[in-house]
């Protein structure tokens, strides 16, 4: 029952805040904060319980511990099916910790209409959360446009000088991918319905469905489109360093740690399971994609002098490693993945709060007009260059062994492009290294001193250190919770074996 | 006729009866109000007949009309997109100069055109209650006598209405030449016992097909659109999108379904040809608009384009499943598209129309509820869920991916794509920040009626969005009645 509460809980904070802002200006942010709270609070009682099997869940595998199942349009037999196992449990814990740390950085950043922006925000949330809770393709569709359009909003509305521009790409490349989506998922009810005689948009019952193997190679072919858009991986990135760059800093945090995340979850989730023998037989060519988005977006990451535009290509860079990992298919590989998911949310949204407390201090985000800073902000250089070095995977953080594992289980399957790949450790110490050296180091160019970060600034920062290091350190906590997921869905696709 | 056959045509009589009423209402005393609530009043006593007609059906009332669940339905419909359409009327015209206690007369007399063509199973119904929708609009359209935009459109929709209903009339004899029938089901029993293709026939056909092309603005007869839409007074243009339309396209389709029309692959063609030249010219052409009216204009030419979609596809699928997919469009058309021309209303006033794109700027901060409310509509124009767009597209996905129309397919793909980007263009000019001082306190303004409306429908449309359920269980037994 929890379940529905996660998403509803969500929705109503938005609206609260929407009609709080009449009453009191300030009133908006500490509701989503409390939401967030109560959201926390929920996501902590569905860990627990998640040894003990909840009664919705009966007939599903035990990988899966929770459920909630109501029909909602019985005509084509779709159902409001919400489940979690431990992947979607870890995606939805990152996205609570991360709305709290868009909030913080929105605390002051927003000064104009609080209320809708706490609203979009909320709302966006919501979206997030009912895209890693659906097992219903078209509930899952349903929640995949519903975050797009408050994120819209969220650039349009709140972003920097060519916000416009950005926001409208970012729809329509989102929009017209997700078509692409609905149109598989539609032709997949169809398939469903000339064997059965019953339109079923249910995942556990589609992934049993005989599908003409032509056939489901366009279908994989419709759903890959669309996730990897959203991923993004090359060829379909373009949208995303104009959308990062003119966001607002809460909109980039929700953006790189929580979005991004929501395509590699398609991919793993839908992609693979659904059509094992396309997606086998695809799987040279999406590694590839992959490997080229890591090496091609680290190194235009390096070329770039708009900070947020260079972490939006180092987000690009990571997610290649995703999708290298998921395509490689062995429990190595795909731990790898969920964990860089984990740890590329946190980094990237580490980098991009302070990329936005710097805009918010200095007005700018090229770092040929920073320079010198350390002088003058020390606490905020040391935590960029804390999570700079965790961004170009420094032993012992979150995003090292993500990659580590990545690596360790595509080099089974595919040698030479796991090589190649690996040849990003030499890229992204450059464009870390470069963040550093250009804003931090050298002489003091900006003599408009800002303040450095206030308490607010390094609670949330200290508490993102924390999550990277644990992640680094001990990583078993969160490979227990997400291995009996992966497990069961190895075991239900071995024909993806190789 | 015998008495059931009375009660299913007490609809239409009570219509007669309210047009009646409201003439004879004007005669005694010229006022605006008393003759917004006498037509108001006849509208809402025409829906409780349909109560009263819905026992009896399906019947053949009179060898013209067939009033069945399907023919009810529509105009459970049509009645209701009249009354929002009247509440509009009476915010928009109360403050104008001039008699216009006539405007409500007319818009009696174009619904129960609108009514005797959704139930008509004969070409006479069809032809009369065409020719009374279309008549009643041109006086509609060219209304306010002393502008000049509304009475170049009235005479450019005078002109092409004219014209396509001579091809019509064209068709129809040529159909009536082979086969001796002007019912819709004896034609259908002609052409199925015909052994091979009749040319007369098939030319007829297409000659109707272009008749009706020009009343729902499908390419390439789509040229008058943007200019009567424009011309036009803001709650008339969204009587024009909704109700003419509307009730031509269950038309179209009826015909087709009962008169085998769906026997003759090469229309199909033709049809398919019509649906992607629809959807990509109004779509393209929608992006260089800078008026908000042109530019719906252009974008219900290509809804049009989809509305065919599903339409092609009743010929390979089975057609409860493509009559479903259309009834549950035009319902979410007809909600998102009143609610966007009542907006456009709301906001205009006796001086200006509030059509040019800047008017619209930074409405989110000076309108709120308005803006909101436009921005909703538009994003169920565009098909984002929590809207009954998305449902609506949702089942023309599912009728033309049953139907194997892949091209056409594409085709609606790419013209989403293109249309998001002219629906954001507004919501992105609604939504620039202005500054405070700009916003004026301003008059405390009286559209009370079309705000309820504008509310009304804003629920329906989340209604319809997020719990389907209800309406699909009401269609079902539509589509079967139709087929």
């Amino acid at each position: 029952m929890i379940l529905p509460v996660l998403i509803v809980v969500l929705c109503l904070g938005g609206f609260a805040s929407l009609l709080s802002e009449r009453s009191n200006p300030d009133a908006p942010r500490w509701i989503a904060i409390i939401t967030l709270g109560m959201e926390a609070l929920l996501v902590a009682v569905q860990y627990t319980k998640a040894d003990c099997i909840d009664i919705m869940t009966t007939g599903m595998s035990p990988a899966w511990f929770a459920g909630f199942n109501r029909p909602w349009i019985p005509r084509f037999g779709i159902g409001f099916h919400l489940a979690m196992d431990g992947v979607s449990l870890l995606l939805v814990a990152l996205t609570v910790l991360l709305g709290f740390m868009a909030v913080s950085s929105s605390w002051t950043e927003i000064k104009n209409r609080q209320g809708f922006f706490f609203f979009n925000l909320l709302t966006c949330l919501a979206g997030t959360v009912g895209v890693f809770l659906s097992v219903d393709l078209f509930l899952f569709f349903f929640f995949w446009e519903l975050m797009i359009i408050p994120m819209y909003f969220l650039i349009s509305i709140w972003g920097h000088e060519n916000k416009t521009y950005a926001a409208i790409k970012f729809v329509i490349f989102t929009q017209v991918s997700s078509l692409l989506l609905l149109l598989a998922i539609v032709v997949l009810a169809q398939i469903s319905h000339n064997q059965t005689g019953a339109y079923t948009f249910d995942y556990f019952k589609l992934q049993n469905l005989k599908i003409d193997p032509d056939v489901a190679f366009w279908l994989m072919l419709g759903f890959f489109i669309a996730f990897t858009v959203k991923l993004p991986a090359v060829p379909f990135h373009t949208w995303l360093p104009d959308a990062h760059t003119q966001a607002p800093t809460g909109g980039s945090v929700i953006l790189a740690g929580v979005m991004l995340k929501t395509g590699a979850y398609g991919l793993l989730r839908f992609v693979i399971p659904l059509f094992p023998e396309a997606a086998h037989q695809f799987a040279p060519v999406a590694m590839t994609l992959g490997a080229v988005s890591v090496l091609y977006a680290a190194m235009m990451a390096f070329s770039q002098s708009d900070l947020k535009r260079l972490i939006a290509y180092t987000s690009v860079s990571h997610m290649g490693f995703i999708l290298l990992g998921l395509f490689s298919w062995n429990l190595i590989s795909m731990q790898g993945a969920v964990i860089t998911m984990l740890a590329h949310g946190i980094s990237a949204s580490a980098l991009f709060m302070i990329a936005g407390a710097l805009q918010e201090r200095f007005h700018t985000r090229e770092m040929g007009r920073m320079g010198g800073l350390w002088s003058t902000l020390p606490r905020l250089s040391a935590l960029a260059l804390f999570f700079a070095m965790a961004s170009l995977g420094l032993p012992g953080l979150g995003n090292f062994i993500g990659e580590f594992l990545v690596l360790l289980g595509a080099f089974k399957v595919n040698v030479l492009l796991t090589s190649v790949t690996a040849l990003v450790l030499v890229l992204s110490p450059i464009y870390s290294l470069i963040i550093i050296q250009k804003a931090f180091h050298g002489p003091l160019q900006n003599q408009s001193f800002g303040s450095d970060f206030n308490r607010r600034e390094l609670a949330a920062l200290g508490l993102l250190v924390l999550a990277t290091a644990w992640l680094g350190l001990g990583p078993q906590t969160a490979l227990n919770v997400s291995a009996p997921a992966l497990k069961q869905l190895m075991q239900d696709n071995v024909a993806m074996e190789p | 006729m015998n008495s059931n056959q009375l009660a299913a045509l007490a609809p239409i009589i009570t219509q007669s009866v309210a047009v009646l009423a409201v003439m004879l209402g004007i005669a005694i005393r010229r006022s605006f109000v008393f003759t917004c609530c006498i037509t108001a009043f006849g509208i809402i006593a025409s829906l409780l007949a349909l109560g009263f007609a819905w026992t009896e059906s399906p019947v053949h009332a009179t060898l013209l009309i067939r009033v069945d669940a399907c023919a009810l339905f529509f105009m459970a419909l049509l009645l209701p997109a009249g009354l929002a359409v009247l509440g509009f009327c009476f915010d928009y015209f109360k403050d104008r100069e001039g008699e216009n206690e006539e405007l409500l007369l007319l818009l009696l007399t174009a619904l129960l055109g609108a009514s005797v063509l959704v139930a008509s199973s004969h070409f006479a119904a069809f032809f009369l209650g065409l020719e009374t929708l279309s008549i009643s609009l041109f006086v509609l359209i060219g209304y306010p006598l002393k502008q000049t935009r509304p009475l170049e459109a009235a005479i450019k929709y005078l002109i092409l209405s004219g014209v396509s209903s001579a091809f019509l009339l064209m068709g129809m004899a040529l159909i009536y030449a082979q086969s001796g029938e002007l019912t819709f089901s004896g034609i259908g029993h002609f052409i199925a016992n015909q052994p091979a293709m009749n040319v007369m026939v098939l030319s007829g056909v297409i000659l109707i097909v272009a008749g009706l092309g020009f009343k729902l603005s499908l390419v390439p007869f789509h040229l008058w659109t943007p200019d009567v839409y424009q011309g036009a007074p803001a709650p008339i243009t969204a009587f024009i999108a909704t109700v003419s339309k509307g009730a031509v396209f269950v038309l179209l389709l009826r015909y087709f379904v009962s008169a085998q029309g769906y026997a003759y692959t090469p229309l199909m063609t033709v049809f398919s040809f019509i649906a992607v030249l629809s959807i990509l010219i109004g779509n393209l052409l929608a992006l260089l608009q800078n008026n908000v009216k042109r530019l719906l204009a252009y974008s219900s030419i290509a809804h049009m384009g989809y509305l065919l979609v599903a339409f092609i596809a009743a010929r390979s699928i089975t057609h409860t499943l493509a009559i479903e997919s259309v009834t549950f469009y035009l319902v979410a058309y007809f909600i998102t598209t009143i609610g966007a021309f009542g907006v456009v209303s709301v906001l205009s006033t006796s001086q200006t129309e509030a059509g040019d794109i800047s008017f619209y700027r930074g409405l989110f901060w000076r309108r709120p509820w308005l803006a909101a409310c436009f921005t909703l509509m538009l994003l169920s124009l565009a098909g984002i869920p929590l809207t009954a767009g998305f449902i609506g597209k949702f089942y023309i996905f599912t009728s033309a991916a049953d139907g194997r129309l892949w091209g056409l397919l594409l085709a609606i793909i790419a013209g989403s794509g293109l249309g998001l980007y002219y629906y954001l263009r507004i919501i992105v000019v609604m939504s620039i920040n202005i500054e405070a001082t700009e916003i004026q306190p301003g008059k405390p303004n009286q559209n009370r009626i079309s705000m309820a409306m504008l509310a009304v429908l804003t629920m329906l449309l989340f209604w319809f969005g997020i719990y389907p359920d209800l309406l699909i269980n009401v269609i079902q037994p539509v589509s079967h009645a139709m087929e």
